[in-house]
């Protein structure tokens, strides 16, 4: 199993690496130069030649890949161009900010849809299962945007005012202003659930089939002991991947929504680096959430290996 | 038998939902103390839904609509569900068909055995000691190992034999007065279920437990019942004592179910039941089983038989009880002189599977017209012969022969004219078709690749089908609109539509009823007597290679540890190999089925 895991890790950091090779490629190895393009066309020579000269657009392409990638692993990623911060410094407060978001959102979404999927097929082919069926697929078919705007009207603008409308934190850490992290969260909950909510279903029908699970009823176990030892720790397994990705997605699809909420995270960050053509912070960014992506999938296959007894038992 | 009543089962109905079609209906049963009941019946019967309505229990779909299932004198049927839970593995437990999907894989086997005493009620202490001894205990009766490394372990580091030795210990660990046993040994090896069949029936004695032993296997059902319930679509048909039942069965159903298992002498004919038993939704007026009867008349169409008592405690539901048709004797074999020239010669193969060595030293000779079987328990290399025979396996090293000629190993590099020559029939006839294809297609498939264009393709299916005694309008239907048997006879009819001299059979009754088995061999002896086709049978039973071929090759982990005659090798077996699945299987010979217990 041990081989299996450091296996995988392997392959992380050589899907990390291919990543940085296409960020690179896609940001500043594009043809023509990368400093005219940031600047625009009414650069003055001078600019252009300190900017060209501090993303080192004279050097060769595999001297200038090297240059970046060893700033990349020694922490140096350079300064943002827009206001002349070391990149990190930057970055720091509003990966934690967002970091905050995301952990709050899994931390309920998770448990709260796999409580819902398996609670659904406990109901099978009744009212609940059906509305639990009907409202993840509305779910799941309307774009995260659409649910933050949605959740806007009903709690913020149009018929309660109970909520604020975006983020309007002053100094200090986000979660000192709890109120305004419930519907960024509530949005993002709401986005990731349905997919879990939908798959533990299935695999707790499939479950709740199954003949281990019938004869664990013949056994005269108590009903409790069956759903839980038997049939949930068997129905998780398979849900892991799907979990994984969707709080994979997270790294994403915080994006949007702090965009949509003013979020100060990178997703923020990353939208006003876009706009501003500010290079290394999108570099750093890119990076960053292609990193949490393989964090979050390695986890979730390491977690996958290990709730299974034939491959945690084998003796290789 | 003793007075006191441990079972009672009184007007039983289990319907299916929602659409109310009667799975089980009209089930009376009593067994006393220390009696094992063989409940009998194929595929589709009831019998599980019956076995498990003895626990209270009724699978998704299904509802026990009435009746009562009195267990050491209390209804299951009316007791409030907390009751219900409680007399599960303490009063009456179940033993599962497949231990493989009925231990949950997650779980260590101690987990699994010590819940069966106290659920996850009692935390105290002491009572875990109890526990952990009873659990030793138990496992040590059933032959296995009390070691803590061995309660640790999971399922899947188990074999097949000791998971159902689990399955045995988990079910008498509370120690139940009923058990119930849903075909323990079927998917065993011959071996392994004798050890099997010897620990229930020891557990039985040794505890004073009464069973409902349910199987479709007559010969094994005859070895350990003291009674015996013959079930046909949802009735119980014939009951009696096990004795009288095999001494004179007086149901037709019964007596054909009897005459169609293999005989281990190959003296009785084996004679298969036509058609099939019908569907819970489709189920005719009047007697079930009057369509397939030979003996069935007007009156069988028109009404429900009732239980008519022939004797004291044997119960029939026929019009006309008594009547049964006698054995015949077997007619004879093509002699099997192989003389004829191999068809099929196969020379020093040995065949692997990445590293492992699978096969090695084979050597194997099939003459022509005749039928060679090649018997071996799982795990064997039977599979993988015949799978390197036909060209899916080419990993391997040696020479296979067609005709003196030798073949490429892998298929795609034979000739058309070769792979015609060589047909194959799969084990799965739920598998092996096509679900999206008519049985026209299916049939005319491999006719079109190996034959080229042909002149009238209707009369090809046509006669495909009639050779493999298919009736001709059932080209036009999916293989899902076909009941087992006769999608292994569209298997072998797409076999035979390409005109191959040799077939290759790879357990092809070992998924079907013994009623459909014994027709699908009467049509492969047919087939070689009229056709002169050479077979290769690949088979685990013995019963069924001395019905059938002529000449036999046991195979015992990947070498042939004997071969020859048929009847040299049943006679006088020189291996000891050969001697322990001679004597492991279990001889069935009912009093009734016996030649010379008539005229």
């Amino acid at each position: 199993m041990y081989r299996l895991i450091f296996k995988r890790v392997l392959l992380g950091l050589v899907i990390l690496w291919a990543v940085s090779v296409v960020v690179f490629l896609a940001t500043q190895a594009l043809p023509g130069d990368a400093a005219r393009a940031i600047l625009g066309r009414d650069a003055t020579p001078e600019r252009l030649a300190a900017l060209q000269a501090q993303l080192h657009t004279g050097d060769p392409m595999l001297v200038q890949y090297g240059k970046w990638l060893a700033g990349t692993l020694t922490f140096d990623l350079g300064a943002s161009l827009a206001n002349g911060l070391p990149v990190g410094q930057y970055l720091a407060p509003r990966v934690s900010n967002s970091l905050v978001l995301m952990m709050i959102a899994a931390v309920i979404a998770t448990p709260v849809a796999l409580a819902v999927g398996a609670w659904s097929a406990l109901r099978r082919d009744r009212a609940v299962d059906h509305a639990t069926s009907l409202i993840t697929l509305v779910l799941a078919a309307l774009p995260e945007f659409v649910v933050g705007i949605i959740l806007v009207l009903i709690f913020a603008t149009g018929w309660l005012h109970v909520l604020p409308a975006v983020f309007a934190a002053g100094e200090g850490a986000v979660w000192q202003y709890p109120a305004q992290l419930v519907l960024p969260t509530l949005t993002l909950v709401l986005a990731v659930s349905p997919y879990i909510v939908r798959m533990m279903r299935a695999a707790m029908v499939e479950v709740l089939e199954s003949e281990y699970v019938q004869q664990a009823r013949l056994k005269g176990l108590p009903e409790r002991t069956v759903i839980w030892r038997h049939a949930v720790p068997n129905a998780i397994g398979p849900v892991a991947q799907v979990i994984a990705l969707q709080l994979a997605w997270l790294a994403g699809g915080v994006v949007v929504i702090e965009f949509l909420f003013r979020y100060p995270g990178i997703g923020l960050a990353l939208m006003d680096a876009i706009g501003n053509r500010d290079l290394p912070v999108i570099q750093a960014l890119s990076l960053l959430i292609a990193g949490l992506y393989i964090v979050v999938n390695l986890l979730a296959d390491i977690i996958g290996l290990a709730a299974n007894p034939k491959v945690r038992t084998a003796a290789r | 038998m003793s007075g006191d009543v441990v079972l009672d089962v009184a007007g039983l109905r289990v319907v299916g939902l929602p659409s109310k079609a009667e799975i089980v209906t009209e089930v009376d049963l009593t067994l006393g103390r220390g009696e094992v009941l063989g409940l009998v019946g194929e595929s589709g019967s009831g019998k599980t839904t019956l076995g498990l309505a003895l626990l209270a229990h009724a699978k998704r779909g299904t509802s026990i609509a009435s009746g009562s299932v009195t267990v050491c004198g209390r209804d299951l049927l009316t007791l409030p569900a907390e009751e219900v839970r409680r007399a599960r593995g303490r009063t009456v437990a179940y033993i599962p068909q497949s231990p493989a999907s009925a231990l949950n894989p997650a779980l260590r086997i101690g987990t699994q055995l010590r819940e069966c005493l106290n659920g996850s009620a009692s935390r105290e202490a002491h009572r875990e000691e109890e526990g952990e001894e009873r659990v030793q205990e138990v496992l040590r009766e059933v032959a296995l190992p009390d070691t803590p490394d061995f309660i640790r372990r999971y399922p899947h580091q188990l074999s097949g034999g000791q998971q159902q030795r689990i399955a045995i210990a988990m079910a008498f660990i509370g120690r139940p007065e009923l058990i119930v046993l849903d075909e323990p040994t079927t998917g065993l090896d011959v071996t392994t279920q004798r050890h099997v069949l010897e620990t229930v029936r020891r557990m039985c004695e040794g505890y004073g437990a009464s069973g409902v032993y349910i199987s479709h296997d007559m010969a094994v059902v005859a070895g350990i019942a003291d009674r015996l319930a013959v079930m046909y679509s949802g009735r119980v048909v014939e009951a009696g004592t096990a004795e009288a039942v095999l001494a004179a069965p007086r149901h037709p159903y019964t007596a054909r179910l009897l005459l169609a298992v293999p005989d281990l002498a190959a003296e009785r004919e084996m004679t298969g039941i036509p058609g099939h038993a019908p569907s819970p939704l489709a189920r005719p007026g009047g007697c079930a089983f009057a369509p397939r009867c030979e003996l069935a008349e007007d009156r069988c169409r028109a009404e429900q038989p009732a239980p008519v008592e022939v004797t004291v405690g044997h119960t029939v539901r026929c019009v006309k009880p008594g009547s049964p048709p006698a054995p015949r004797p077997a007619t004879p074999l093509r002699a099997g002189d192989g003389g004829g020239a191999p068809v099929l010669e196969v020379r020093g193969l040995s065949a692997r599977y990445g590293r492992t060595e699978v096969l090695s030293g084979i050597e194997l000779t099939v003459p022509a017209g005749e039928c060679v079987a090649l018997l071996g328990e799982s795990g064997s290399g039977k599979t993988t012969l015949s799978r390197a025979i036909v060209g899916l396996h080419p990993e391997f090293d040696g020479e296979i022969l067609l005709d003196g000629e030798a073949l490429a190993h892998g298929s795609y590099r034979r000739t058309e004219e070769q792979r015609r020559r060589v047909q194959y029939v799969f084990q799965n006839p739920y598998e092996a078709l096509n679900p999206r294809k008519t049985v026209r297609e299916l049939v005319l498939g491999p006719v079109r690749v190996l034959r080229g264009r042909v002149a009238d393709p209707d009369a090809v299916v046509r006669d495909a089908l009639e050779r493999a005694s298919l009736r001709g309008d059932l080209a036009g239907r999916y293989p899902d609109q076909l009941s087992g048997g006769e999608r292994q006879r569209v298997a072998i009819a797409r076999a035979l539509a390409t005109g191959p001299d040799l077939l290759i059979c790879d357990e092809i009754t070992s998924s079907l009823d013994v009623s459909v088995q014994s027709s699908i061999v009467e049509l492969l002896r047919e087939l070689q007597r009229r056709d002169g086709l050479s077979l290769l049978f690949v088979t685990h039973d013995i019963a069924l290679v001395r019905n059938l071929a002529q000449h036999v090759a046991v195979l015992e982990d990947g070498r042939i540890v004997e071969s020859g005659p048929v009847e040299r090798v049943f006679t006088t077996p020189d291996h000891p190999y050969t001697r322990s699945l001679i004597d492991d299987t279990p001889h069935f010979t009912p009093a009734f089925a016996r030649l010379d217990s008539r005229d």
